[in-house]
Protein backbone atom coordinates (compact mmCIF):
# COMPACT_ATOMS: atom_id res chain seq x y z
CA UNK A 1 0.00 0.00 0.00
CA UNK A 2 1.61 3.30 -0.77
CA UNK A 3 1.47 6.19 1.67
CA UNK A 4 -1.15 8.04 -1.06
CA UNK A 5 -3.32 5.14 -0.34
CA UNK A 6 -3.03 4.68 3.59
CA UNK A 7 -3.35 8.81 3.86
CA UNK A 8 -6.72 8.04 2.19
CA UNK A 9 -7.50 5.20 4.43
CA UNK A 10 -6.81 6.86 7.16
CA UNK A 11 -9.02 10.06 6.02
CA UNK A 12 -11.97 7.84 5.79
CA UNK A 13 -11.82 8.59 1.97
CA UNK A 14 -11.41 4.55 1.44
CA UNK A 15 -13.06 1.92 3.08
CA UNK A 16 -11.97 -1.87 2.96
CA UNK A 17 -15.02 -3.22 2.08
CA UNK A 18 -16.16 -3.82 -1.40
CA UNK A 19 -18.94 -1.43 -3.33
CA UNK A 20 -17.04 1.86 -2.06
CA UNK A 21 -18.73 3.69 0.38
CA UNK A 22 -21.72 1.41 0.82
CA UNK A 23 -20.29 -1.46 1.89
CA UNK A 24 -21.04 -5.16 1.27
CA UNK A 25 -23.67 -6.24 -0.39
CA UNK A 26 -27.06 -7.03 1.73
CA UNK A 27 -27.22 -11.03 2.49
CA UNK A 28 -30.43 -11.17 -0.31
CA UNK A 29 -28.07 -10.74 -3.02
CA UNK A 30 -25.30 -12.79 -1.59
CA UNK A 31 -27.06 -15.47 -1.10
CA UNK A 32 -28.93 -15.06 -4.20
CA UNK A 33 -25.34 -14.56 -6.65
CA UNK A 34 -23.95 -18.16 -4.72
CA UNK A 35 -27.08 -20.24 -5.43
CA UNK A 36 -26.80 -18.70 -9.18
CA UNK A 37 -22.85 -20.00 -8.95
CA UNK A 38 -24.48 -23.14 -7.83
CA UNK A 39 -27.30 -23.40 -10.74
CA UNK A 40 -24.37 -22.51 -13.16
CA UNK A 41 -22.31 -25.46 -12.29
CA UNK A 42 -24.97 -27.52 -12.70
CA UNK A 43 -25.68 -26.93 -16.03
CA UNK A 44 -21.73 -27.96 -16.36
CA UNK A 45 -23.35 -31.16 -15.09
CA UNK A 46 -25.82 -31.34 -17.53
CA UNK A 47 -23.16 -30.21 -20.27
CA UNK A 48 -21.48 -33.26 -19.27
CA UNK A 49 -24.33 -35.54 -19.96
CA UNK A 50 -25.48 -34.03 -23.33
CA UNK A 51 -22.00 -34.62 -24.69
CA UNK A 52 -21.69 -38.07 -23.90
CA UNK A 53 -25.34 -38.17 -25.21
CA UNK A 54 -24.50 -36.53 -28.75
CA UNK A 55 -21.61 -38.74 -28.62
CA UNK A 56 -23.47 -42.01 -28.07
CA UNK A 57 -27.37 -41.09 -29.56
CA UNK A 58 -26.17 -43.33 -32.94
CA UNK A 59 -24.98 -46.35 -30.73
CA UNK A 60 -28.12 -48.36 -30.78
CA UNK A 61 -26.61 -51.89 -30.85
CA UNK A 62 -29.21 -53.25 -32.78
CA UNK A 63 -32.04 -51.98 -30.66
CA UNK A 64 -34.73 -48.88 -30.97
CA UNK A 65 -33.26 -46.07 -32.34
CA UNK A 66 -35.00 -42.70 -30.63
CA UNK A 67 -37.47 -42.42 -33.99
CA UNK A 68 -38.99 -45.76 -32.98
CA UNK A 69 -39.31 -44.87 -29.63
CA UNK A 70 -40.29 -41.35 -28.77
CA UNK A 71 -43.97 -40.02 -28.79
CA UNK A 72 -43.59 -36.33 -29.68
CA UNK A 73 -47.33 -35.87 -28.42
CA UNK A 74 -46.67 -37.11 -24.68
CA UNK A 75 -42.70 -34.99 -25.18
CA UNK A 76 -45.07 -31.86 -26.26
CA UNK A 77 -47.72 -32.25 -23.20
CA UNK A 78 -44.60 -32.78 -21.11
CA UNK A 79 -42.53 -29.51 -22.04
CA UNK A 80 -46.30 -27.46 -21.88
CA UNK A 81 -46.51 -28.71 -17.93
CA UNK A 82 -43.06 -27.75 -17.41
CA UNK A 83 -43.47 -23.88 -19.20
CA UNK A 84 -47.01 -23.21 -17.45
CA UNK A 85 -45.16 -24.86 -13.89
CA UNK A 86 -42.16 -22.56 -14.64
CA UNK A 87 -44.44 -19.34 -14.99
CA UNK A 88 -46.91 -20.28 -11.97
CA UNK A 89 -43.68 -20.34 -10.02
CA UNK A 90 -43.32 -16.45 -11.10
CA UNK A 91 -46.77 -15.78 -10.12
CA UNK A 92 -45.99 -17.42 -6.97
CA UNK A 93 -42.57 -15.48 -6.34
CA UNK A 94 -44.78 -12.01 -7.43
CA UNK A 95 -46.99 -13.05 -4.18
CA UNK A 96 -43.92 -13.75 -2.20
CA UNK A 97 -42.90 -9.91 -2.42
CA UNK A 98 -45.84 -8.57 -1.68
CA UNK A 99 -46.24 -11.11 1.44
CA UNK A 100 -49.59 -12.31 0.16
CA UNK A 101 -50.19 -15.68 1.64
CA UNK A 102 -52.93 -17.00 -0.19
CA UNK A 103 -51.49 -16.19 -3.59
CA UNK A 104 -48.31 -17.66 -2.30
CA UNK A 105 -50.29 -20.79 -1.51
CA UNK A 106 -52.18 -21.27 -4.87
CA UNK A 107 -49.26 -20.38 -6.98
CA UNK A 108 -47.20 -23.24 -4.96
CA UNK A 109 -50.31 -25.79 -5.60
CA UNK A 110 -50.21 -25.21 -9.31
CA UNK A 111 -46.49 -24.85 -9.68
CA UNK A 112 -46.33 -28.33 -7.84
CA UNK A 113 -49.18 -29.99 -9.71
CA UNK A 114 -47.82 -28.87 -12.90
CA UNK A 115 -44.51 -30.26 -11.68
CA UNK A 116 -45.82 -33.38 -11.02
CA UNK A 117 -47.94 -34.08 -13.92
CA UNK A 118 -44.63 -33.59 -16.39
CA UNK A 119 -42.98 -36.55 -13.80
CA UNK A 120 -45.98 -38.77 -14.51
CA UNK A 121 -45.50 -38.62 -17.73
CA UNK A 122 -41.88 -38.69 -17.90
CA UNK A 123 -42.36 -41.41 -15.75
CA UNK A 124 -44.84 -43.42 -17.59
CA UNK A 125 -42.52 -42.92 -20.74
CA UNK A 126 -39.77 -44.59 -18.60
CA UNK A 127 -41.94 -47.74 -17.44
CA UNK A 128 -43.32 -48.19 -20.76
CA UNK A 129 -39.90 -48.03 -22.38
CA UNK A 130 -38.04 -50.04 -19.96
CA UNK A 131 -41.47 -53.04 -20.05
CA UNK A 132 -40.79 -52.98 -23.51
CA UNK A 133 -36.82 -54.61 -23.22
CA UNK A 134 -35.95 -50.83 -24.23
CA UNK A 135 -34.54 -49.89 -20.58
CA UNK A 136 -31.02 -48.31 -20.03
CA UNK A 137 -29.03 -51.74 -20.42
CA UNK A 138 -29.97 -52.19 -24.06
CA UNK A 139 -27.56 -50.24 -26.14
CA UNK A 140 -25.02 -47.47 -25.20
CA UNK A 141 -27.51 -44.76 -26.29
CA UNK A 142 -30.68 -45.47 -24.22
CA UNK A 143 -28.02 -45.76 -21.35
CA UNK A 144 -27.06 -42.44 -22.17
CA UNK A 145 -30.42 -40.83 -22.91
CA UNK A 146 -31.84 -42.70 -19.44
CA UNK A 147 -29.20 -41.14 -17.62
CA UNK A 148 -29.68 -37.50 -19.30
CA UNK A 149 -33.50 -37.47 -19.26
CA UNK A 150 -33.29 -39.23 -15.41
CA UNK A 151 -30.82 -37.06 -14.12
CA UNK A 152 -32.76 -34.07 -15.03
CA UNK A 153 -36.08 -35.76 -13.93
CA UNK A 154 -34.76 -36.44 -10.51
CA UNK A 155 -33.63 -32.38 -10.35
CA UNK A 156 -37.62 -32.05 -10.91
CA UNK A 157 -38.13 -34.48 -8.27
CA UNK A 158 -35.72 -32.88 -5.53
CA UNK A 159 -37.23 -29.04 -6.34
CA UNK A 160 -41.16 -31.13 -5.83
CA UNK A 161 -40.00 -32.00 -2.48
CA UNK A 162 -37.71 -28.81 -1.58
CA UNK A 163 -41.50 -26.67 -2.91
CA UNK A 164 -43.52 -28.89 -0.28
CA UNK A 165 -40.65 -28.37 2.42
CA UNK A 166 -40.88 -24.34 1.50
CA UNK A 167 -44.71 -24.29 2.02
CA UNK A 168 -44.33 -25.81 5.17
CA UNK A 169 -41.96 -23.27 6.42
CA UNK A 170 -44.00 -20.59 5.33
CA UNK A 171 -46.80 -21.71 7.16
CA UNK A 172 -44.87 -22.41 10.32
CA UNK A 173 -42.67 -19.68 10.04
CA UNK A 174 -44.13 -17.17 8.29
CA UNK A 175 -42.32 -14.81 5.28
CA UNK A 176 -39.61 -13.98 7.89
CA UNK A 177 -35.93 -13.19 6.19
CA UNK A 178 -34.61 -16.29 5.72
CA UNK A 179 -37.77 -18.21 4.43
CA UNK A 180 -38.04 -15.76 1.63
CA UNK A 181 -34.59 -15.69 0.46
CA UNK A 182 -34.69 -19.78 0.36
CA UNK A 183 -38.19 -18.95 -1.81
CA UNK A 184 -36.23 -16.97 -4.52
CA UNK A 185 -33.24 -19.53 -4.82
CA UNK A 186 -36.27 -22.17 -5.25
CA UNK A 187 -37.44 -19.87 -7.87
CA UNK A 188 -34.03 -19.66 -9.92
CA UNK A 189 -34.00 -23.16 -9.50
CA UNK A 190 -37.26 -24.06 -11.29
CA UNK A 191 -36.77 -21.51 -13.72
CA UNK A 192 -33.61 -23.09 -14.58
CA UNK A 193 -34.43 -27.16 -14.72
CA UNK A 194 -37.25 -25.29 -17.55
CA UNK A 195 -34.19 -24.05 -19.40
CA UNK A 196 -31.88 -27.68 -19.20
CA UNK A 197 -35.67 -29.07 -20.57
CA UNK A 198 -35.25 -26.45 -23.49
CA UNK A 199 -31.98 -28.12 -24.23
CA UNK A 200 -33.09 -31.47 -23.29
CA UNK A 201 -36.81 -31.68 -25.85
CA UNK A 202 -34.85 -29.99 -28.45
CA UNK A 203 -31.70 -32.70 -28.85
CA UNK A 204 -33.31 -35.35 -27.56
CA UNK A 205 -36.83 -35.60 -28.55
CA UNK A 206 -36.78 -33.48 -31.45
CA UNK A 207 -33.54 -34.48 -33.05
CA UNK A 208 -33.41 -37.44 -31.74
CA UNK A 209 -37.15 -38.63 -32.86
CA UNK A 210 -36.28 -37.86 -37.28
CA UNK B 1 -15.70 11.95 -0.44
CA UNK B 2 -17.12 14.13 -3.20
CA UNK B 3 -14.27 13.92 -6.14
CA UNK B 4 -14.73 9.31 -5.98
CA UNK B 5 -17.82 8.17 -8.30
CA UNK B 6 -20.53 6.99 -5.93
CA UNK B 7 -22.31 3.85 -6.78
CA UNK B 8 -25.61 4.80 -7.43
CA UNK B 9 -26.65 1.26 -9.14
CA UNK B 10 -26.10 -1.41 -6.23
CA UNK B 11 -26.06 -5.08 -7.69
CA UNK B 12 -29.10 -7.12 -8.49
CA UNK B 13 -29.46 -10.76 -7.02
CA UNK B 14 -29.89 -13.02 -9.87
CA UNK B 15 -33.76 -14.06 -10.27
CA UNK B 16 -34.80 -10.61 -8.39
CA UNK B 17 -38.61 -10.15 -9.22
CA UNK B 18 -39.67 -7.87 -11.62
CA UNK B 19 -42.47 -5.41 -10.92
CA UNK B 20 -45.60 -6.65 -11.99
CA UNK B 21 -46.86 -10.29 -13.98
CA UNK B 22 -46.05 -8.27 -17.81
CA UNK B 23 -42.67 -9.59 -17.69
CA UNK B 24 -43.96 -13.41 -17.23
CA UNK B 25 -46.70 -13.53 -19.44
CA UNK B 26 -44.46 -11.62 -22.01
CA UNK B 27 -42.18 -14.84 -21.43
CA UNK B 28 -44.82 -17.25 -21.27
CA UNK B 29 -46.38 -16.32 -24.65
CA UNK B 30 -42.76 -15.86 -26.79
CA UNK B 31 -41.66 -19.36 -24.71
CA UNK B 32 -44.90 -20.55 -26.09
CA UNK B 33 -44.81 -19.61 -29.60
CA UNK B 34 -40.84 -20.89 -29.90
CA UNK B 35 -42.00 -24.17 -28.33
CA UNK B 36 -44.77 -24.49 -31.10
CA UNK B 37 -42.62 -23.83 -33.68
CA UNK B 38 -39.82 -26.08 -32.44
CA UNK B 39 -42.34 -29.36 -33.11
CA UNK B 40 -44.05 -27.53 -35.68
CA UNK B 41 -40.45 -27.71 -37.50
CA UNK B 42 -39.53 -31.03 -36.52
CA UNK B 43 -42.20 -32.37 -38.04
CA UNK B 44 -42.83 -30.72 -41.75
CA UNK B 45 -41.80 -31.25 -44.73
CA UNK B 46 -41.43 -27.23 -45.63
CA UNK B 47 -37.95 -27.06 -44.43
CA UNK B 48 -35.18 -28.48 -46.11
CA UNK B 49 -34.44 -31.64 -44.29
CA UNK B 50 -30.61 -30.98 -43.85
CA UNK B 51 -31.48 -27.52 -42.11
CA UNK B 52 -34.16 -28.61 -39.45
CA UNK B 53 -31.50 -29.50 -36.83
CA UNK B 54 -29.94 -25.82 -36.98
CA UNK B 55 -33.61 -24.50 -37.55
CA UNK B 56 -34.04 -26.49 -34.25
CA UNK B 57 -31.02 -25.23 -32.56
CA UNK B 58 -31.76 -21.78 -33.12
CA UNK B 59 -35.59 -21.79 -32.15
CA UNK B 60 -34.07 -23.71 -28.85
CA UNK B 61 -31.11 -20.74 -28.00
CA UNK B 62 -33.44 -18.28 -28.38
CA UNK B 63 -36.08 -19.78 -26.03
CA UNK B 64 -33.32 -19.84 -23.27
CA UNK B 65 -32.79 -16.31 -23.85
CA UNK B 66 -36.54 -15.60 -23.52
CA UNK B 67 -36.39 -17.49 -19.98
CA UNK B 68 -33.17 -15.98 -18.97
CA UNK B 69 -34.91 -12.10 -19.40
CA UNK B 70 -38.48 -12.54 -18.89
CA UNK B 71 -38.46 -15.37 -16.01
CA UNK B 72 -34.84 -15.19 -14.54
CA UNK B 73 -34.91 -11.07 -15.70
CA UNK B 74 -31.59 -11.05 -16.43
CA UNK B 75 -30.09 -7.99 -18.57
CA UNK B 76 -27.42 -5.75 -19.91
CA UNK B 77 -27.62 -2.96 -17.40
CA UNK B 78 -24.96 -2.08 -14.78
CA UNK B 79 -26.04 -3.79 -11.58
CA UNK B 80 -26.27 -7.32 -13.38
CA UNK B 81 -22.76 -7.07 -14.28
CA UNK B 82 -21.79 -9.98 -11.99
CA UNK B 83 -24.60 -12.27 -12.59
CA UNK B 84 -24.03 -11.90 -16.75
CA UNK B 85 -20.27 -12.20 -15.94
CA UNK B 86 -20.76 -15.72 -14.02
CA UNK B 87 -23.19 -16.83 -16.75
CA UNK B 88 -21.03 -16.28 -19.58
CA UNK B 89 -18.28 -18.15 -17.87
CA UNK B 90 -20.77 -20.82 -17.37
CA UNK B 91 -21.37 -21.08 -21.28
CA UNK B 92 -17.72 -21.05 -22.22
CA UNK B 93 -17.32 -24.02 -19.78
CA UNK B 94 -20.81 -26.06 -21.22
CA UNK B 95 -19.49 -25.04 -25.01
CA UNK B 96 -15.75 -26.45 -24.69
CA UNK B 97 -17.28 -29.80 -22.73
CA UNK B 98 -19.73 -30.38 -25.37
CA UNK B 99 -18.24 -29.08 -28.19
CA UNK B 100 -14.64 -30.43 -27.54
CA UNK B 101 -16.24 -34.02 -26.56
CA UNK B 102 -18.00 -33.93 -30.10
CA UNK B 103 -14.90 -32.99 -31.52
CA UNK B 104 -12.83 -35.43 -30.15
CA UNK B 105 -14.98 -38.48 -30.12
CA UNK B 106 -15.34 -37.59 -34.05
CA UNK B 107 -11.64 -37.30 -34.37
CA UNK B 108 -11.47 -40.95 -32.68
CA UNK B 109 -14.38 -42.18 -34.95
CA UNK B 110 -12.23 -41.22 -38.15
CA UNK B 111 -9.17 -42.58 -36.59
CA UNK B 112 -10.52 -45.96 -35.74
CA UNK B 113 -9.59 -48.68 -37.52
CA UNK B 114 -12.99 -50.45 -39.35
CA UNK B 115 -14.31 -53.42 -36.86
CA UNK B 116 -13.73 -56.32 -39.40
CA UNK B 117 -10.09 -55.21 -39.84
CA UNK B 118 -9.17 -55.15 -36.04
CA UNK B 119 -10.96 -58.70 -35.93
CA UNK B 120 -8.70 -59.62 -38.95
CA UNK B 121 -5.09 -58.36 -37.91
CA UNK B 122 -6.05 -60.07 -33.84
CA UNK B 123 -6.45 -63.27 -36.14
Amino acid sequence: MTDATADMFDEGVLALEGGGDEGPAPRDIIVSYGFWIFILSDMVLFSALFASYAVLAGRTAGGPSGAQLFDLRRVFAETACLLLSSFCCGLMSLSIEARRVRGTYIGAALTFALGAAFLALELSEFVGMVAAGDGPSRSAFLSAFFTLVGTHGAHVTCGLIWLTVMMAQVATLGFRDKVVRRLRCFALFWHALDIVWVALFTVVYLIGAR
Amino acid sequence: MANLPSIATRDRAPGAIAPGVGSYLIGLGLAAILTGASFWAAGTHLIWSQAVPIALAVLAIAQMGVHLVFFLHLSSSPDNTNNILALAFGILIVFLVVAGSLWIMANLNNNMLPMSELMRMQR
